[in-house]
């Protein structure tokens, strides 16, 4: 597996358990009636969907699909390192803002998600840019 | 790859970048109001990223990947699968348009569910050993 690989395929995996914590934390809230857990959903769906599944999903891809050409057979490896923080940038600012935001919104948590919103956006922009030109028959 | 995973992934790399796009509009409204009506793209968000990128990606892989028949034509029958690609597809535009015809999301949902039940159909007899023969 290519370096790459291997650090989106490990991350997914962390972000397996943290979403699994999330969803404890979720099940406990009405039991204990935590409401300042109540931030938590979105976290918890997200951490699923894109730290966990569409994370693995680009590596696998980055790894897996037809050869871009002899000199690249990848594509751009700076580009999937690329991908690789705004990704996980992007979900470790929602990680911390989202659930403030959720009890105490301020400008300060109010940017944090618009800057998480714009590098999430620019992580799915350069995959598809580095992917695109390697979906072909041969 | 065969030309139908050609297009169900190219397919799910656009719902891709629509999906993040609408999850970056409704994100930054959640952070900095600027326009409460774009929470009404919220089930385009859940749509377009869950059956649209994440739902099409697998079908196109595995119809790419899975194992192939040995006799006959070697994934079955295409046909089939251009079928499915195109009632899924219909299927989420559809559900999407639910924003102006509610009626459109049940319809979208019938057609997506004849899409996948004809997608299940043709390949349930390639999940098997890799020895050739049906």
């Amino acid at each position: 597996m290519p370096t790459v690989t291997r650090w989106f395929i490990k991350t997914s995996f962390i972000c397996l358990g943290l979403a699994l914590l999330a969803g404890l934390l979720l099940a406990l809230q009405p039991l204990f009636n935590l409401s300042a857990l109540s931030g938590i959903f979105p976290i918890y769906i997200h951490l699923l969907v894109f730290g966990w599944l569409t994370q693995l999903v680009f590596g696998v891809v980055f790894w897996m699909f037809p050869k871009y050409s002899n000199e690249q057979p990848r594509g751009s490896e700076p580009l999937a390192w690329w991908t690789y923080g705004l990704l996980n940038v992007g979900l470790l600012l929602r990680l911390i803002a989202e659930p403030v935001n959720a009890v105490q919104p301020n400008a300060v948590v109010g940017w944090m998600l618009v800057l998480a919103a714009i590098v999430q956006l620019s992580a799915g922009v350069t995959f598809v840019l580095n992917t695109w030109a390697r979906v072909k028959g041969r | 790859m065969p030309r139908q995973t050609v297009w169900f992934i190219r397919a799910s790399l656009i719902y891709l970048l629509v999906g993040f796009s609408i999850g970056a509009l409704i994100l930054a409204q959640k952070g900095r109001p600027y326009d409460a009506s774009v929470w009404l793209l919220l089930p385009l968000h859940m749509e377009f990223l869950l059956a649209g990128w994440l739902l099409q990606l697998v079908l196109g892989m595995a119809f790419w990947i899975f194992p192939r028949f040995g006799v006959g034509a070697p994934r079955g029958r295409a046909n089939a699968i251009w079928v499915s690609f195109v009632l899924l597809n219909l299927g989420i535009l559809l559900v999407a348009a639910q924003l102006w015809v509610p009626l459109a999301l049940l319809v979208g949902r019938l057609a997506e569910a004849a899409g996948l039940l004809i997608y299940i159909a043709g390949s349930w007899g390639r999940v098997k050993p890799l020895a050739v023969g049906s």
